[in-house]
């Protein structure tokens, strides 16, 4: 076993930000708005260095698909304790169109590539929710799949997995290679140590390009309309249970 | 000199100038990941508890541990020492992010830094460096520094604790006043004086244990602000030290406070840009959020040149303090620019802390809000390391020498 992993970090915008809709309806604002990691691919990142202090694991490669600000979140990756980056190139038309589909397709060659022994991602984005690019990655690589990981350990040549299902918990043992994906409760990320955003500096980070890797980056899905949610509307008091069934009535809600 | 020597002195002088400018305009990469990874720190974990902080007067025992282990806490010392190995531009910068967050966390930590551990890098064997400083890297101690005394506070020169030798000890006497962090502190650098007829040149620098014998701290002061560090008296009582405890010199001790100092000073203007952007942060967004007269007061002039008014002095005051940092960073003199720093951004604090209470109105004045938290904290950053007075006396100093002729 390579005892490699490979982990995706995402450059989303900040979870403090207020959201605000382009005029036109076609995107998000993302102009001079602040970005970090996705918070779910700072507990991948942070789960893979651990296994790596457990010497369970040899290297961490952080991998990173979209334009030339990737490499900051490459760079935190860095500094949190990954070994390598690998910044895959996207930018322009091609990122606003980027999605789980092709990254995972990105994912795959590079895992095929690297002869990774594990994937770990987090288990969606903030920006899009799609939670797809763990389970699409696992099925092109045909691997089995561990998501909603709030526990990972590995015994021997399986993993593991404790995860977080609506019904509550659910423990499942896989084989190697494998792709897991991070849920909230996996750890506590920790905070980059200034010796390590030092050393950061010194890590290589590999620039690829999609074509490289034989992907096709044609999106499959058109993106029609961008709206805010309905803006919240004045409540009502009523005096009774009788008012408040009756209004509720008259709305069509009972 | 043969002018291709002169052509290439010109342009490296041309080439540094730039690399520092272009610093002043947009930071390096790792200093940019260094600052966020600061801010981000200060956001979570230290600016939602700052005020229980404050109100109970409680250390951040905890908080300055995970300082230590993120290299916070010796931020200049080399790795082999156990320090994060980074430059003053770094140090400058993480001081204000922490004390963004919580200006007591910030001197606790400006503290450790700049004036104990300094001095002991800077003029201790490699022998004091591994005792003194190594275990003040992470956190588990820190260090204080106890220069002023009940007697004289910016009349540094007339120190009266003494210390005579009797064998093979030193034995001190004297009491030092407003010693922040000494009721946490593991030990303390001490100035006293070994020749009272050299006057300010016959003043040595010791390191001193804590807690030993013969040393004693006084009362915790009842502060107005940055109430969760501890500043106490001293009280020096025949405190007998082994004769390797001396740092640097017999006699050199003043020159040995007033380079300290001026390090410190840096780490002090830091402090004070945390507490005035803190105080602009909580403006600013107060201006967005409360309404008079129909609209967000935002929208008013006078609150908008308020803000304004305190934006220039907040970035005019970094500036001067980055510049200060560079020149250290390329050990170039700067006790004039470290000087013009500590001035402009401790009266950049009183200023915007003032302004904010201001703008916020009666929920200035009360402690739901951060902004009264703010104003206290301020007010000492004009009187420690060098009153605004004394900066304003080694300022003109550097004037009067560059005008002479």
């Amino acid at each position: 076993m390579s005892g490699r992993v490979l982990v995706g970090v995402k450059r989303v915008i900040d979870y403090a930000v207020k959201i605000r809709v382009k005029p036109d309806n076609s995107a998000v604002v993302t102009d001079g708005v602040k970005h970090s990691m996705n918070p779910f691919c700072e507990i991948a990142v942070e789960e893979a260095v651990k296994l790596k202090e457990k010497k369970l694991v040899k290297e961490v490669v952080a991998v990173s698909c979209g334009p030339q600000q990737s490499q900051e979140t490459i760079r935190t990756a860095l500094a949190m304790g990954a070994d390598r980056g690998i910044h895959v190139e996207v930018s322009g038309k091609d990122y606003e169109s980027l999605g789980p589909l092709q990254v995972s397709k990105i994912m795959a060659a590079l895992a095929k590539k690297e002869e990774a022994q594990f994937i770990i991602l987090g288990k969606q984005a903030i920006d899009d929710d799609c939670n797809q690019t763990g389970q699409m990655t696992a099925a092109l690589l045909d691997w089995p799949q561990g998501t909603f990981a709030s526990e990972v350990s590995l015994e021997g040549d399986k993993v593991m997995v404790v995860r977080e299902i609506d019904g509550g918990l659910e423990t499942i043992r896989i084989n190697t290679p494998a792709v897991l994906t991070a849920d909230l409760r996996l750890n506590t990320p920790r905070y980059a140590t200034l010796p390590n955003i030092m050393k950061a500096k010194k890590k290589k980070i590999a620039n690829v390009k999609p074509a490289d890797l034989g992907v096709d980056l044609t999106s499959r899905l058109e993106v029609l309309r961008v709206e805010e949610p309905p803006q919240r509307q004045a409540g009502m008091k009523v005096e009774t249970v009788e008012d408040l069934v009756a209004k509720l009535r008259d709305a069509g809600k009972v | 000199m043969s002018a291709l020597c002169k052509a290439r002195k010109v342009l490296d002088l041309c080439l540094t100038g730039c690399r520092s400018l272009s610093q002043l305009a947009e930071l390096p990469e790792t200093h940019q990941l260094l600052r966020q990874t600061c801010r981000d720190y200060a956001d979570r974990e230290l600016a939602p508890i700052a005020a229980k902080l404050d109100k109970e007067h409680v250390y951040p025992a905890k908080q300055v541990k995970e300082l230590g282990a993120m290299g916070v806490m010796a931020m200049e010392v080399p790795e082999e020492l156990g320090g994060a190995g980074m430059d003053c531009l770094a140090y400058s910068l993480a001081m204000e992010e922490i004390s963004r967050g919580c200006a007591s966390t910030g001197v606790v930590a400006s503290v450790n830094n700049s004036l104990y551990i300094g001095p002991v890098l800077k003029f201790g064997t490699e022998e004091q460096k591994k005792q003194w400083i190594t275990p003040f890297t992470t956190g588990e101690k820190v260090g204080c520094f106890a220069l002023s005394e009940p007697g004289n506070g910016s009349d540094a020169g007339a120190a009266s604790t003494v210390a005579r030798q009797e064998g093979e000890e030193w034995v001190l006497n004297g009491t030092k006043a407003w010693i922040t962090n000494c009721w946490d502190a593991s030990a303390t650098v001490v100035f006293a004086t070994t020749d009272k007829k050299l006057k300010h040149k016959g003043i040595s620098t010791f390191l001193i244990p804590m807690p030993h014998p013969g040393l004693s701290l006084g009362k915790k002061e009842d502060k107005l602000g940055i109430r969760a560090s501890s500043t106490a008296n001293i009280i020096l009582e025949d405190c007998r030290i082994p004769l390797n405890n001396m740092l640097g010199p017999r006699g050199a001790g003043f020159k040995i406070a007033m380079q300290t100092l001026d390090s410190g000073r840096i780490g002090i203007a830091s402090q004070a840009l945390g507490i005035a952007q803190a105080s602009l942060d909580c403006a600013g967004d107060y201006a967005h959020k409360r309404s008079a007269f129909g609209a967000p007061i935002g929208k008013l002039q006078a609150i908008q040149f308020k803000l304004a008014d305190m934006a220039v002095a907040i970035e005019s005051a970094r500036l001067l303090t980055w510049k200060a940092s560079l020149l250290r960073d390329a050990k170039k003199p700067f006790t004039k620019e470290a000087a013009m720093a500590k001035l402009a951004a401790s009266e950049a604090a009183t200023f915007c802390s003032h302004q904010a209470i201001q703008i916020l109105g009666g929920m200035g004045y009360v402690t739901d809000m951060p902004a009264e938290r703010h104003y206290r904290d301020a007010r000492i950053t004009e009187i420690y390391e060098g009153t605004s007075e004394i900066q304003r006396l080694v300022i003109a100093g550097q004037i009067l020498k560059e005008y002479q002729s």
